[in-house]
């Protein structure tokens, strides 16, 4: 469904952001794209929905080059941003407003999140929190139905129960053909749905793998003396004794921990790489 | 749902649906939840219940009819019950001896509170 070749990109001549990153990815599946702060992630999903062209390699999102900016492209691709601005009307004027761009916009879905998320429907957009505000978007997105929904820091800002029903929502609405891509480091809030890991480091996508492959590979464990465990690759100490990453010759079915395998990815990259290889 | 953190998710769900069949909240050839519904309810990736189901339908403890769903095996509830006796055995039970000989605890004094607790729970 995305299909980018040798991209590179910056915003100045000199200093490229990305540069030669390949990425392919497939429908059906909610990607977490993680990276460090400045990394690139946005340009990144700036570039796939056609906000930002490259400067070098290509970029293709369901067959089309988001640069061309197709109308047909735009209305099946929708960027969830993490800072939202909107305009001072109701709910009601903005979906008039908006809508429309989306020829899948399903109304009576929209209202569902947004009973779901608890906002009162005659409020004026700017009357609202931000958490509120969020909603509302996050609302919006999803009922765009778009095939290609790309998700910015999506929980920051929501309270707790929201969070709850941000993932409930989400379990229920996404479809094999449509693709979620979620950029965040809420890990912890999200790391039920993610199904692939995305990470953006050196200017490309070091891994993109499988949570199940990830698994396969390495077994993630708690253990007091870091002597229990034969390869370990990284460990943390935690408050009874060591959290540890550590390869997975047992073939133990450990549950990823993505804070974990982040660290221990960007402190041994070539050890954590070579697994996957 | 709350999951731990030490067993894969989808292990854990499958788990879920086991204690459900055991102690019959879903019975035996009726229809489980749909993978869609599960996933909602336990806010997890529809993909991560499938592979749950499919693990299941392995061990032959769910089954599925075409385009009606999937459904509990007629003799799930006593086959859950004799692999997770195995397990207890296989696998918690040296953990308890271990802890045990750790604190000097005889086997015997386990008996006496075994009993009491059974009392206990029968009154």
């Amino acid at each position: 469904m995305i299909n980018i070749k040798n991209l590179t990109f910056g915003y100045r001549p000199k200093q490229m952001v990305l540069e030669n990153l390949n990425l392919q990815i497939k429908p059906g599946h909610i990607y977490g794209l993680l990276g460090r702060n400045g990394a690139g992630k946005s340009s990144l999903s700036h570039n796939i929905c056609g906000l930002l062209f490259p400067v070098s390699g290509t970029c293709q999102v369901s067959g089309e080059i988001p640069a061309g900016r197709d109308p047909k492209f735009l209305q099946q691709v929708y960027l969830l941003p993490e800072e939202i601005y909107l305009p001072n009307v109701s709910i009601k004027s903005y979906l008039d407003i908006y809508a429309p761009f989306y020829p899948a916009f399903d109304r009576d879905m929209f209202y569902r999140f947004i009973l779901e998320f608890d906002i009162p429907k005659e409020h004026k957009l700017q009357d609202m929190s931000y958490g509120q505000k969020k909603k509302v978007m996050i609302s919006f997105a999803l009922a765009t139905q778009a095939k290609v929904l790309l998700m910015d820091e999506p929980t920051n800002g929501l309270d707790i129960p929201s969070k709850k029903q941000f993932r409930k929502i989400i379990a229920g609405v996404i479809k094999d053909d449509q693709l979620i891509i979620i950029s965040t480091h809420q890990v912890k809030d999200l790391d039920s749905l993610i199904d692939y890991v995305l990470i953006l480091e050196d200017k490309q996508i070091i891994l993109n793998q499988p949570v199940e492959n990830i698994t396969e590979k390495l077994a993630f464990k708690q253990v007091i003396n870091l002597d229990e465990v034969a390869s370990p690759i990284y460990n943390e100490g935690a408050l009874k004794g060591y959290a540890v990453v550590a390869i997975n010759h047992k073939k133990e079915n450990s549950r990823l921990d993505m804070e974990m395998f982040f660290n221990a990815l960007l402190s041994e990259k070539q050890l954590v790489l070579s697994q996957f290889n | 749902m709350d999951f731990n953190n030490t067993q894969a998710i989808y292990l854990q769900i499958a788990d879920y649906v086991c204690d459900k069949i055991q102690l019959k909240v879903w019975k035996e050839d009726e229809k489980i939840p749909s993978v869609r519904e599960l996933a909602v309810m336990l806010e997890v990736n529809p993909n991560t219940v499938m592979r749950s189901y499919e693990y299941l339908q392995h061990q032959e403890i769910i089954y599925t009819k075409r385009g009606m769903g999937y459904f509990a095996q007629a003799n799930a509830a006593k086959s859950i019950l004799k692999t997770r006796q195995q397990q207890f055995m296989n696998e918690e039970l040296p953990l308890l001896f271990k802890k045990m000989q750790l604190l000097s605890i005889p086997v015997t004094e386990l008996q006496n509170r075994y009993e009491q607790f059974i009392n206990q729970k029968n009154n």
